[in-house]
């Protein structure tokens, strides 16, 4: 492309663990200003593509590139930074010592009461991380994070083991920091967090991307959507015929079509024939997932 | 959605100077063993306790030892003693850290895995000389030992620096055992390498099968060493070549569990 660079470029990437192939030719540019997720289930190979794009490994084959430069430049520019899921913490520093810690690391850091404030953890500074709860030590992997004022915040799975209650809190933080322009990638495996909070969804199955787009569109190129509508007398085999059609189901007067293209299913209907009282329903992205990552082949690739 | 990131121009983003290396966070880690009461108990007040033992309540002080006197030499013995634990606990902390994931969360920040290797370097040193200090304060407040100012100062330069080979002992052992509790095993280790070394019991009680296998031990040029000034016989050879080999051997075995680690993490 022209001069403005991708945060994220993946080409050809495999990762190979001896005989386990847990990345199996991903390709993916993720853009500055992009809110995406890597949603799959475990042992898609989120984890292992995220450690690359962090510098932790290198690909078997293939190259990573973050801001045009190798991964392990652009941490030590603090250009990204994440919140990686077994990162740990050490457990007789307080959290504000932690926090010290990490922003001396860097040649610009944010002021470490700033980041405080914005994890939402200003409370509990002086306390020892080994007293502060899950929640709490994950907002402070979110302000270690936060330090460097990155371009580009990566998080994977954060919000593995908290209650219902914690994650809304912790996506929420994210969701205000994310409003300044920042470049997000998130991994997880819960549907309803990459539905509720990423612009773009990149599906993993096996250590290869099986989709990428839009929250809907990723729910659409699964399952496509359900025209429902009532018809009566209706010939099921003339609806079979309708282009755009998948799947027909008649019940009595009421006619269930599954279709990729519902629009040109709904168009049909209600210009050729009398059908009414028309529904267009899409699937739920549980659905979709399922449908997406399913095991088709045998199975390969591991986190 | 594309409005520029608040952040600072990516021009202006540049990597640590010193790979991260900061007194900061040298502090932060001295603060932090400070903070730990079995390392404090284990480096500074069982070498203390020791001395007490079997340097001052015994009636050592009437008997002179070189240019000094039993209590002395017993003082010397026992800071090298504290020395080295608090090198090896110091070195070993990598350990700790590996198993906890502190050194994964580290990777993604600037500091450069040799800034992190001579940050704990320094940790252990610092703790080092807070060990052989401790001891050394307690010889002189009770008024035991007997050497002259300067042979006061060289053998706890000489312990201290010498203790910097335990400290690349520490961060091999540190490296090769991957848990929370290794200073546990190490302080065992320990123990025993001062016994073989003739730090507890002189080497003249030994047979002279023993005496030959102790020349050999990681413990016995350094236990040589450090002693030299008091007892003011010369030094020989051999207990360098014994200590600088060690050093080496530590040294390159830290290094190449650091290769492999900073590879995979």
């Amino acid at each position: 492309m022209t001069a403005r660079a991708e945060a994220i470029s993946l080409r050809g990437v495999h990762k190979h663990f001896g005989q386990v192939r847990a990345v199996r030719g991903v390709d993916a540019a993720i853009s500055p200003g992009e809110i995406a997720a890597l949603l799959g289930p475990n042992g898609a190979g989120k984890t292992t593509t995220i450690d690359m794009i962090l510098g932790l490994s290198q690909p078997t084959a293939g190259s990573v590139s973050v801001y045009q430069m190798a991964p392990r430049q652009a941490v030590s520019c603090g250009l990204v930074s994440a919140v990686m899921q077994n990162g740990g913490l050490l457990r007789d520093l307080t959290v504000a010592e932690t926090l010290r810690y990490a922003a001396s690391l860097f040649t610009r850091s944010a002021p470490v009461p700033e980041v405080l404030e914005r994890a939402g953890i200003t409370a509990i500074a002086g306390r020892l991380v080994g007293k502060c709860s899950g929640v709490e030590q994950q907002r402070l992997r979110f302000a270690m994070a936060l330090l460097p004022d990155p371009e580009l915040l990566i998080l994977d799975e954060p919000t593995t083991g908290m209650d219902v209650e914690g994650r809304r809190g912790f996506w929420t933080a994210i969701r205000q920091d994310a409003g300044r322009g920042r470049t997000v990638l998130f991994a997880t495996h819960y549907l309803e967090e990459a539905d509720a909070y990423a612009d773009r969804i990149i599906l993993m199955r096996h250590g290869e991307i099986v989709a990428d787009g839009t929250a809907s569109q990723i729910k659409a190129l699964a399952a496509g959507r359900t025209v429902r509508a009532t018809l009566d007398e209706p010939d099921e085999g003339a609806l079979r015929a309708i282009p755009g059609a998948d799947r027909v189901e008649v019940r009595g007067d009421t006619v269930l079509i599954h279709a990729s293209d519902s629009d040109a299913v709904a168009r049909h209907l209600l210009t050729e024939t009398a059908a009414r009282d028309l529904e267009i329903t899409p699937r739920g992205i549980e659905e979709a997932f399922l449908a997406l990552t399913a095991d088709r082949a045998g199975t390969e690739g591991r986190e | 959605m594309s409005a520029p990131p608040a952040a600072p121009g990516r021009a202006a983003r540049r990597p640590p100077p010193l790979g991260g290396f900061s007194v900061t966070v040298l502090g932060l880690e001295v603060r932090r063993v400070l903070r730990n009461r079995r390392t404090v108990l284990m480096t500074m007040v069982l070498p203390v306790f020791f001395y007490w033992l079997f340097g001052v309540t015994q009636r050592y002080d009437n008997t002179s030892v070189g240019h000094g006197n039993v209590s002395a030499f017993v003082m010397v013995s026992m800071a090298l003693y504290g020395g080295v634990l608090a090198t090896t606990s110091g070195g070993a902390m990598v350990s700790i850290e590996r198993a906890l994931g502190w050194s994964r969360q580290l990777r993604v920040t600037p500091l450069a895995p040799a800034a992190y290797i001579v940050i704990k370097m320094l940790t252990a040193l610092v703790l080092g000389a807070a060990s052989v200090a401790a001891v050394y304060l307690v010889g002189l407040l009770t008024g035991k030992a007997h050497m002259a100012v300067s042979t006061w100062v060289a053998t706890g330069v000489i312990v201290w620096l010498g203790s910097l080979v335990f400290a690349a002992f520490g961060l091999f052992m540190g490296y090769l055992l991957p848990t929370e509790n290794v200073m546990q095993v190490l302080g065992f280790v320990l123990v025993l390498l001062a016994f073989a070394a003739g730090l507890f019991i002189p080497l003249s009680q030994y047979s002279a099968g023993l005496r030959t296998f102790a020349k050999f031990t990681p413990l016995y040029g350094l236990n040589q060493l450090v002693h030299a000034p008091l007892l003011g016989g010369g030094v020989d050879v051999a207990w360098l070549a014994n200590a600088a080999a060690w050093l080496a051997v530590f040294a390159a075995g830290a290094m190449w569990r650091f290769r492999v680690d900073t590879r995979r993490v």
